[in-house]
């Protein structure tokens, strides 16, 4: 297991050494801010909360993990790195662990770099910080969540836009299977509990608890579970 | 010290590799010869516990590669087809990063490997440029630098020479000729003279099988006067 951290240190600055960290963080700062801003009408609901901050994040990690993630094995693939890292005297497992850690590390400081806006919260009102914690929580660890599922896609081709469709496609329907207006749609033909069944698989449905100050086991299981099985299934791809 | 035995490999209905065994000892150099997709690349795969093969199996002092690949790739160095590194990283970034995985952590041991790996391949005034800016015969002597720093018992070396110019050709032979002593060595390569030059013994495969395992001498005594490569061609004939 101790070699998970040269994997780990390598990774995570590699962000750092190419563009790709820097445009990152600023698309993501720019479009989680904005969207809460100018869709989420954040001054205009004058209240003291980062709720329209918070709501928007199921949906643009549909498209930005999958950014972050895509790259992670299909890149090694594709100029034969993989070869050297793998004839190194370390398991699948420690090589799997260590992207995933430096790249939800990578992704954990995009999220937290939002905290100007927890400041100006804070400054202007008087927010239930209990609720801003447990939301900050509740992102990081869905964050987590869908880099396992783009993760696990990279590791099925060396294509980044093969990689990047597919996992879009995987984090889509996870998404969809909890948003309240297919939910509502889907009420009409099926049974509650089927319902109900089926909005449980969905980030979204575990998300919410998590933005109104929840921190429910059950959530914060469904996310490490869901990164865990992902990153089972990567392993098994990469050995298979 | 390498003992191969009886290694198949399929892909699909084709078999790459069919039931090949030999052994190297220290002090072997062994020159892996063979038309391009004899399975030359594929057995050393195997051997490094990259692929795995679909029957039979490699000990390496000792160690089963299909039982105990951590062990099995402490023992060896590798460089593999082209010599893949991560271009965005320096140099001294790149061998930081190898050493730290093959334990060196201490400070002082790690700075003192990594010299000794750029004294050896003469990278000393590039250490601190980026992988992707070097050219093709730098970045060799990094994929050389890499599998050479935790000085291994057992070196791997697809192609070490493919790509550089007649003077770095030279310097590599010296360069594997001068560890030769204490190591055993496998080197695949298309170029006939440098087998005459360098190794101890030559294998030739065609087809998956082994066609010839002899020294260099008797390969040569097998048509008196004719020259190398009319040897080959008519030894492995049956691939074209």
């Amino acid at each position: 297991m101790s070699q998970i951290t040269p994997i780990f240190k390598r990774e995570f600055l590699g962000y750092f050494r190419s563009p790709v960290a820097y445009v990152f963080l600023v698309v993501f700062l720019m479009a989680s801010v904005g969207l809460a801003f100018f869709i989420g009408q954040f001054f205009r609901a004058n209240q003291a909360s980062l709720e329209s901050y918070f709501s928007f994040h199921p949906w643009l990690f549909l498209f930005l993990i999958p950014a972050v993630g895509m790259r992670l094995w299909s890149e090694e693939k594709r100029t034969g790195t993989i070869e050297l890292l793998f004839t190194l005297p370390l398991t699948t497992l420690d090589a799997v662990a260590g992207k995933f850690l430096a790249a939800w590390a990578f992704l954990s400081v995009a999220i937290l770099l939002s905290f100007p806006m927890a400041i100006t919260v804070g400054y202007l009102g008087d927010p239930d910080w209990g609720v801003i914690s447990s939301s900050y929580l509740g992102s990081i660890l869905m964050a987590g969540s869908y880099l396992g599922v783009c993760s696990l896609t990279s590791a099925l081709t060396k294509n980044q836009v093969i990689s990047f469709v597919l996992s879009v496609l995987a984090c889509l329907i996870l998404v969809f299977l909890g948003w309240s207006v297919f939910n509502g749609a889907l009420s009409a033909v099926l049974p509650v509990w089927a319902v109900d069944l089926v909005a449980n698989f969905s980030f979204v449905t575990h998300f919410d608890a998590f933005t109104k100050g929840i921190i429910d086991p059950k959530d914060v299981i469904f996310f490490l579970s869901l990164t865990g099985f992902t990153l089972f299934l990567n392993v098994v791809a990469l050995e298979r | 010290m390498i003992e191969v035995k009886g290694l198949v490999k399929h892909y699909g209905l084709k078999r790459a590799v069919d039931n090949i065994s030999f052994t190297v000892n220290r002090g072997e150099i062994l020159g892996f010869l063979g038309p391009n997709g004899a399975g030359k690349s594929t057995t050393m795969k195997m051997i490094t516990g990259f692929l795995q093969p679909t029957a039979g199996t490699v000990i390496v002092n000792g160690h089963d590669v299909t039982r105990e690949p951590v062990a099995v790739k402490q023992q060896l160095g590798y460089l593999p087809e082209s010599a893949p590194a991560y271009g965005e990283m320096t140099v001294e970034e790149f061998l930081t990063f190898i050493a730290e995985t093959r334990g060196f952590r201490g400070r002082e041991e790690k700075a003192q490997r990594i010299n000794r790996a750029l004294e050896l391949t003469h990278l000393q005034s590039v250490r601190a440029q980026t992988i992707e800016t070097l050219s093709k015969g730098y970045k060799q002597r990094v994929g050389f630098a890499q599998a050479l720093l935790h000085n291994p018992p057992v070196l791997i070396l697809d192609e070490p020479t493919d790509g550089l110019d007649p003077n770095q050709k030279n310097e590599v032979r010296t360069l594997i000729k001068s560890m030769a002593a204490e190591k055993a060595v496998i080197l695949s390569t298309h170029i006939l003279e440098e087998v005459e030059a360098l190794c101890t013994r030559v294998i030739i495969i065609s087809q998956g099988k082994v066609v010839v395992d002899e020294t260099p001498a008797q390969l040569r005594a097998r048509q008196p006067g004719a020259r190398l490569d009319e040897i080959f061609r008519t030894l492995t004939h049956s691939d074209v």
